[in-house]
């Protein structure tokens, strides 16, 4: 690149000696300059920004990648942008920083007349976007069952009863100096797939498998709490679990988690505290039991000797069979996979190579294997499984696939280290009906059709 | 004289005992006892055995009272509402109040599920409306209230007559009447641990790994029809800019392969607060979005529809939020609003601006 000329050094800056950082890199002559550049910068940076909104209705993304047409060259390579030939922008700019513009897609959403307010209500992870296992704190699926708050964590207390020899109340000061521990797991709602127990109803995966998400919750097992308290531990069989929100979200929690050490109490999530929308500042974690257990705002457990039957005990989160009967306290998520690339709602850009990937989890344990068919479920390949395989937490899949251009239904089936392998959506109808609501693990179709869009459908 | 099998018996029993004292003793400094008044105070849970349910006593009239003013907004006068949630009441018989099992849950034709049909239990309802009621002013119901509330619940599915006073004494009798009571089943695989008799160890879908030739020739049963294409949004600004696939656009019809390669708009914003965040702000703090959505009828009118209706009228606006009133948007009267003077200031500059994102 001859014909780019070096930025010279500047006068004090001695090669080949180290120097203090970073103030003594520039003198004084030299810092007004950079600082005058910088603003010039970010004004450059606002304007060209606001006249691609006016323009485009948002930034627009560069045109199309690709080989395809470079002529003598690629223009992305030929014509440096202005981050290659001009200064960024300086550190801490933003003290708590932010995904990049381009990403403003990239968010959670709710689903178009699901719910009639909008703060008894679900906001769905966009699983099609994101890599790995954790799901980023900001795009963290939310249900909400009063609205959400912003608690001050100085005046939240947490308070222990029931069957204790000393009801006991615990500060966040005191929560978080006690030993904790971290652990990766999902969190998946119980209607999670819920509106495709009939037929199918939503377009992606977004809407379709969204009430998902997983993170590294950090904080104390409940039973060092319960212990502390001077617990019944034989004759208390159940926890019950309050929030501290205008619902005051109360469930029923199995005894024989909290005794595994399982259950926690928590307040910390991929390294930051909890986020407000996820119960901030202290939530129940109960690894592999569906959502709504994991009461958020989390203010009080009570030890009994009998379960509850609260509101979402006993009108929600029951599952209707066809004979009329509702099964009651259905905690635990089975057994479950999604492709979310490709996924409904998307479009393959051309024939050849894709990585098929998603997610696999269970409630019961790890992941055993997942398989993944290209032909509807006649025939199935073992997907590679990346690591870390956990304990009741997401893992991610992928296999190998060049897409001939001809019509191919895409499918994955994820079995557990119990043996229990994932089911159609025929086989479950078959058991539970079409009204449960909840608990819906069917294994998930998508036909990739030959211009390249994928679409939701489930076999006949 | 003791035996050695006896000292060692006395001494596994003196482990026994001291373990949970060590439990206790384990973190120093850390937690302290709660009072018996804190613990009064939130300890309100009540269960199917009415443990936790506190001495009181109310009528359907006086329920009726309450719920005229306090719930049928949102539920409907006789609970049968679905405009802001799921109706209450409906759906249930006189037989079902003799069987505990309500008929109409076999029906797949029926249309939708009340409360009432579903709950088993009245302790239920009696422990949410205490905790969890009105939408907007959790709380704030007096016990006798609550025991009125529930009444005028029962007494609009019959299973209390109108002349009934609920009580402390008499809710057990009420609970032998409960049309669901009968109802449900712990018979299943999906809670972990034995504590439920009827508990099942097995799953109920026992599905097999089958790899090759499975199954019959693939056919699809159920897709969305063309014309819910764009019915959650344009899925093109839904999926991210680059990568292997980008998102459909839905705002026209399908393209040939290869048409989706090019730009792809961004929309929104990461940043969640903009220069309205503050008033949007109010509008929860005050809990006006209890009963008005951004856009679009709850209870009240959606934001944005006030907005559009009185641009620019940033003190009719105030006047309104103060004074409250019925029947511009529907006979459903808002309340008058005793909130600070600059809060309803801003509230009312806000909309009259548009009710700006």
């Amino acid at each position: 690149m001859t014909d780019i000329q070096p930025q010279a050094a500047p006068a004090s800056m001695d090669r080949g000696r180290l120097r203090k950082a970073p103030e003594n890199f520039l003198d004084a002559a030299g810092v007004r300059t950079v600082f005058a550049e910088g603003r010039q910068g970010r004004r450059d940076f606002i304007r060209s920004a606001f006249a691609a909104a006016v323009a485009g209705g948002g930034a627009a993304a560069a045109a199309a990648q690709g080989a395809k047409g470079v002529g003598d060259g690629d223009p992305a390579i030929l014509e440096l942008p202005a981050h290659s030939t001009g200064l960024g922008r300086p550190v801490a700019a933003d003290g708590y920083g932010l995904p990049s513009q381009y990403e403003a897609n990239v968010q959670r959403r709710q689903s178009p007349g699901l719910t009639q307010t909008n703060q008894a209500s679900v906001s769905f992870a966009p699983l099609q976007s994101l890599f790995g296992i954790v799901t980023p704190s900001g795009l963290h699926f939310e249900r909400h069952h009063q609205g959400w708050w912003d608690v001050d964590p100085a005046r939240h207390r947490l308070m222990v009863n029931g069957m204790v020899k000393t009801p006991k109340v615990f500060t966040m000061d005191d929560l978080m100096r006690l030993p904790s521990v971290s652990r990766f797991h999902f969190i998946e709602c119980g209607a999670n797939t819920g509106m495709e127990w009939g037929n199918v109803a939503v377009p992606t995966c977004q809407y379709s498998h969204g009430m998902l998400s997983c993170s590294e919750f950090t904080g104390v097992p409940l039973i060092t709490l319960l212990e502390m308290a001077g617990a019944d531990l034989k004759g208390g069989k159940f926890v019950l679990a309050e929030g501290a929100d205008g619902s005051s979200m109360t469930r029923t929690i199995p005894m024989s988690l909290v005794a595994s050490g399982q259950v926690l109490v928590a307040y910390g999530q991929n390294g930051e505290m909890l986020r407000p929308e996820n119960g901030y500042p202290l939530r129940l974690v109960v690894p592999g039991v569906q959502g709504v257990s994991w009461v958020k705002y989390l203010r009080r457990i009570e030890l009994g000797d009998q379960p509850w039957a609260t509101k979402d005990e006993a009108v929600h989160y029951v599952d209707l069979l066809p004979d009329g009967t509702h099964r009651q306290y259905t905690s635990i998520q089975e057994c479950k996979s999604v492709i979310t690339t490709p996924s409904g709602g998307q479009v393959l850009l051309d024939r050849g190579f894709y990585s098929i990937s998603g997610l696999a989890w269970s409630g019961r344990g790890k992941v055993q294997k997942v398989d993944v068919s290209v032909d509807g479920g006649r025939n199935w390949r073992t997907a590679r499984l990346e690591t870390p395989v956990l304990d009741k937490c997401l893992t991610r899949f992928n296999l190998d696939w060049v897409w001939d251009g001809k019509p191919a239904i895409v499918m994955s089936r994820a079995t557990d280290e119990t043996g229990y392998v994932q089911p159609g959506i025929r086989q479950l109808r078959e058991a539970r009906g079409t009204r449960s609501i909840y608990h819906n693990n069917a294994t998930q179709a998508w036909l990739v059709q030959e211009n390249g869009e994928v679409k939701n459908v489930q076999l006949a | 004289m003791f035996s050695l099998r006896d000292r060692m018996a006395a001494a596994l029993v003196a482990a026994c005992l001291a373990a949970p004292a060590l439990a206790q003793d384990r973190f120093p400094g850390v937690g302290r006892a709660a009072t018996p008044r804190e613990v009064a105070a939130w300890d309100i849970d009540v269960r199917p055995d009415f443990k936790g349910l506190p001495a009181g006593r109310g009528s359907v009239a006086m329920g009726q009272d309450i719920w005229e003013s306090r719930c049928a907004t949102c539920h409907g006068f006789f609970g049968e509402s679905n405009s802001v949630f799921n109706p209450l009441v409906g759906g249930t018989s006189a037989e079902d109040i003799k069987t505990g099992r309500v008929a109409t849950l076999k029906r797949t034709d029926y249309p939708g599920r009340t409360t009432l049909m579903k709950v088993p239990t009245v302790s239920t309802l009696w422990d949410y409306i205490n905790r969890a009621m009105p939408w907007d002013r959790p709380k704030s119901l007096k016990v006798d209230e609550v025991y009125a509330v529930t009444a005028f619940l029962l007494n609009l599915a019959h299973i209390v007559p109108e002349d009934f006073t609920l009580s402390d004494q008499n809710i057990a009798e009420v609970q032998q009447r409960m049309p669901n009571r009968n109802g449900m089943t712990t018979a299943h695989a999906l809670w972990p641990g034995k504590d439920f008799k009827d508990g099942r160890d097995k799953p109920d879908v026992l599905a097999k790994a089958c790899m090759r030739d499975c199954g019959p020739e693939p056919a699809t049963g159920s897709r969305l029809p063309e014309h819910a294409r764009n019915a959650h949004g344009n899925l093109r600004e839904q999926n991210r800019t680059v990568g292997a696939q980008r998102g459909s656009d839905t705002t026209r019809p399908e393209g040939r392969l290869g048409d989706a390669a090019g730009p792809v708009n961004v929309v929104g914003s990461a940043r969640q607060a903009g220069p309205h965040a503050a008033a949007i702000a109010l509008t929860q703090k005050h809990a006006c979005a209890a009963c008005h959505n951004m856009d679009g009828k709850l209870v009240g009118p959606g934001f944005s529809d006030i907005a559009r209706k009185y641009s620019g009228r940033a003190d009719y606006l105030q006047a309104k939020i103060k004074a409250g009133g019925s029947g511009v948007w529907g006979e459903t009267p808002m309340p008058p609003q005793d909130l600070p003077e600059e809060d309803t200031k801003a509230m009312a500059a806000w909309l009259a601006a548009g009710a700006p994102r």
